[in-house]
């Protein structure tokens, strides 16, 4: 029942006394009115702008927010109104929307804010009214597009683990991703090229022998082209044997339009192969070499513009479809008048109305060639009424088509400009990231932890926490709580793979990663023991970042004496006896300070830039690189 | 002279069809339709402001608080300050989503509008509002035989009362326990005759009616029941 009916149930409860007379049993009893209070205004405190409405509005539809109890979790009692935390310009239509019954959606709304306020106060999208809907429904598919666009692009990335069979798909279907992928992509193209202009050439006449007629260069080099079209066909057989290997689904690959046209471009060879000893078929051998010129369909895997138009013809299908309709019904009706308005004229070239749909197909496209041309009067003014109609006809479904290709074209391209852009985008988000997402690690090396562990001096302890906030501190405790449980360590990226290499490479006995998990960390015994043992590694800090995906920032950690750099786990495990931090000069020291588990390569780069995702803190904050820095991150 | 076929006639035909069109559309032929215009302004122009407050107060039972609210919710659903027949057969069929109940919405709308002029205008819906809710026994009973009496001649046939009945019967709608039989409004009829008629001459009058009425319990006990509706 719509809602705004409601009002008008007093009334038709009293019309119901019309009944009465007419009863035969008696009536039920009515229900009482419980709550006396049903008509107030309630304040409705959106961010600072107040709406007043009757609490009857809001009773309309008790399935929402506003209009169950759910509203009286947000009532604040010392102003005696009801306060949300929301954009008050969307609620203005979430208002109106009780007060009218209808729904509207605002166009210069954004669509996704939108929806989220309507999900808060429990409206469903649905019932927006006729007027906005199809605004509100065209909005939202562009908006999945564009998200499921970005999606696919993620799943590019590079999964460890691949068989040969997958990274050869991958290959094929994306040549960027290697070099002999892209080296394949040429050849082929290069191939198809030449084959097509093989196929050409072979028509056209070359030089004459002096006795007979000009010859295709066809017949004169057989054996010549013969090679060619061999080579090629090769080339396309293997490549199509390839593909249809890597395919994870065979079947559908054989389905796709593009092995098909695969197919139909190598066939007519092997049929030509296999029928050219028998001489009686040999016309409708060379009816096949017709189909050799589909290899140019091949193309359209390397050009995306090609894709674009056949997708879009294939999405304006039924404009096409109309278009042909309407021309054929034209086409009909004009063929038969000037037929017969030419009936009577001598050596009229209209002998029959299929004779003149030659005519009127010429004339509607406006071609006029001029080979049938009406004589009498009735012939010239249906005549000229044909054409002017076939400018119309064929003029009115072609700016759907183009519309819808202009369309389908610049999704195309705002994606690659997202593509491009999103490298340059995740890099800049994570460098203001970097200050926050990592600060648990930050706060190790500061030593903050520490001073949990009821060790570090008490000023120390305030004039850390002066620089977090609360809810960094608690959330720090948090990560820190983890740590004690599964007796794991937070380690940076890039160094638990030099790390895992090491283990592999040299032989670290107190000094490995696992090992020093294995110790059973408790903080204080394991650090004291290894503050002794540093050793210098290799280099490993200078390349900042080849293999793995997302790094930015490297690692610039000098001392004072250009010590090598110790990235070895134990160092975190350093903890000063003296104070929060150990400083180079001081000990002479270089401690890397930053570990970080890895992070997987498909990181959401939409992630909150406040707080890391649990457990995988991103890469290393940037540390002052050129000063004497070293953060020991105490544990 | 030129010797015109047949078909070259249809063709000059259709070139002279053309030529008066598109003169029509550069305005020098006048086509003689420019009616359209003016009946679009008419209705648009319908309103209607009910009288004051107080004036409302003194002539029905409502005090001047029930008055808004009753106002506000009228003129919520209808802006323009009159309820016509369509409107009117379309809140009313709200509340009965599973039968059909323009027929005896079409009734109410009669008995609701007294003047009898096409639209229930807010005095007369809160009238008749003010007689049911807040009216005497007698009231409410006369109201009722308006009601029943279709053609409003003071005696209420077995027809009247049929499509009356029929109509009543059409809100339930088709799933009913149990099934709603042909014959039923009919002997609901003759029930209603044999207990109203007391002359037994085939229609029942007013005073048969308020009397008989007066007479059943349980007619008096179900007049009492939407008391407290606003």
């Amino acid at each position: 029942m719509a809602a705004g009916v409601a009002a008008w149930l007093p009334f038709a409860r009293a019309a119901a006394i019309g009944w009465m007379p007419v009863a035969n049993l008696p009536m039920p009893v009515a229900p009482t009115n419980k709550n006396k209070h049903q008509d107030e205004l309630i304040i409705l405190n959106v961010s600072g702008r107040r709406f007043q409405t009757w609490r009857n509005t809001l009773d309309r539809y008790p399935d929402t927010l506003l209009g169950s109890s759910e509203k009286e979790f947000f009532f604040n009692e010392e102003t005696r109104e009801y306060f949300f935390d929301r954009d008050p310009d969307v609620f203005r239509s979430i208002l109106n929307f009780y007060r009218t019954g209808k729904l509207h959606y605002p166009r210069y709304e954004c669509i996704s804010a939108y929806d989220e306020e309507l999900a808060f106060f429990g409206i469903i999208p649905e019932i927006i009214s006729d007027c906005c809907y199809e605004e509100y429904k065209d909005r939202k598919r562009e908006n999945t597009e564009r998200l499921m666009d970005d999606l696919e692009d993620n799943k590019d990335s590079k999964l460890p683990n691949m068989t040969f069979r997958e990274t050869m798909w991958r290959a094929f279907e994306n040549p960027h991703t290697s070099t002999m992928a892209l080296v394949f992509y040429y050849v082929t193209g290069f191939f198809i090229a030449i084959s097509v202009i093989t196929n050409v050439v072979e028509t056209v006449p070359c030089g004459s022998m002096p006795n007979q007629r000009d010859i295709p260069c066809g017949e004169r080099y057989t054996e010549a082209f013969f090679c060619m079209d061999t080579a090629c066909v090769m080339i396309f057989t293997v490549e199509y044997l390839m593909r249809l290997f890597a395919a994870p689904s065979r079947y559908r690959f054989m389905r796709s339009v593009m092995s098909i046209i695969d197919v139909v471009a190598i066939l007519p060879y092997y049929i030509g192969l296999v029928m050219t000893n028998n001489e009686d078929v040999s016309g409708a051998f060379v009816t096949l070499r017709v189909f050799r010129v589909f290899r140019i369909f091949k193309f359209s895997r390397h050009s995306q513009g090609l894709r674009i138009l056949g997708y879009t013809l294939k999405s304006c299908a039924s404009e096409l479809g109309f278009l042909l309709f309407s021309l054929t019904m034209a086409i009909i009706i004009f063929a038969t008048v000037m037929f017969y308005a030419e009936k009577g004229s001598s050596s009229s070239k209209f002998t029959s109305i299929p004779a003149s749909f030659w005519y009127t197909i010429v004339t509607m496209t406006t071609l006029g060639y001029g080979d049938m041309v009406p004589k009498t009067i009735a012939g010239k003014i249906f005549g000229s009424i044909c054409s002017l109609s076939g400018v119309l006809v064929i003029a009115l479904p072609v700016p759907v088509i183009v519309s819808n290709f202009s369309r389908i074209y610049h999704q195309n391209q705002r994606a690659d400009k997202r593509r491009a852009q999103k490298k340059a985008r995740l890099a800049r988000m994570r460098i203001s990231k970097s200050g926050s997402s990592t600060a648990f690690l930050h706060s190790k090396r500061n030593g903050l932890n520490q001073s949990l562990e009821l060790t570090g001096s008490l000023e120390e302890d305030q004039q850390m926490k002066k620089t977090t906030s609360l809810l960094e501190s608690q959330h720090h405790h948090l990560l820190h709580c983890l740590e004690k449980t599964t007796n794991h360590e937070f380690v940076d990226e890039r160094l638990y793979e030099q790390g895992y290499l090491q283990t592999a490479l040299q032989n670290f006995p107190s000094r490995s990663p696992s090992l020093s998990s294995e110790e059973g960390i408790t903080g204080t015994c394991c650090s004291r023991r290894t503050k002794k043992n540093i050793q210098p590694l290799s280099a490993t800090h200078t390349h900042s970042h080849t293999h793995n995906l997302q790094e930015l920032s490297a690692l610039h950690i000098q001392c004072g004496e250009q010590q090598p750099l110790n990235t070895s786990r134990s160092s975190l495990n350093l903890m000063s006896d003296e104070s929060g931090s150990l400083n180079c000069k001081s000990s002479g020291l270089v401690t890397t300070a930053i570990i970080s588990i890895p992070t997987p390569p498909s990181n959401n780069s939409r992630a909150s830039p406040d707080a890391p995702p649990l457990p995988n803190p991103d890469a290393p904050p940037l540390l002052n690189p050129g000063t004497d820095v070293v953060k020991i991150s105490a544990l | 002279m030129m010797n015109l076929e047949g078909l070259e006639m249809i063709a000059v035909l259709v070139v002279v069809v053309v030529f008066v069109k598109v003169l029509e559309q550069f305005g020098l032929l006048e086509a003689g339709y420019d009616d359209s215009v003016e009946d679009e302004l008419e209705l648009s122009a319908v309103r209607h402001r009910p009288e004051g407050l107080e004036q409302l107060e003194a002539q029905t039972r409502f005090s001047r608080k029930e008055l808004q609210i009753l106002y506000r919710g009228f003129k919520n659903e209808c802006p323009s300050g009159v309820v016509n027949e369509e409107t009117f057969k379309e809140i009313y069929s709200q509340f009965f989503p599973q039968g059909d109940a323009s027929t005896y919405a079409h009734f109410l709308f009669n008995a609701f509008d007294t003047d009898h002029n096409g639209s229930v205008s807010f005095e007369d819906f809160v009238m008749g509002l003010s007689i049911l809710l807040r009216g005497t026994v007698q009231e409410k009973l006369n109201w009722a035989f308006n009601l029943y009496d279709i053609n409003k001649d003071g005696y209420i046939t077995k027809e009247e009362m049929l499509d009356i009945i029929k109509s009543i019967y059409d809100m339930m709608g088709k799933c009913t326990y149990p099934i709603l039989k042909e014959e039923t409004p009919r002997q609901h009829v003759e029930i209603f005759f044999q207990k109203m008629d007391k002359n037994r001459d085939g229609v029942v009058t007013i005073d048969e009616f308020i009397d008989c009425c007066q007479n059943d319990e349980n007619i008096m006990r179900s007049m009492q029941l939407f008391e407290n509706v606003i």
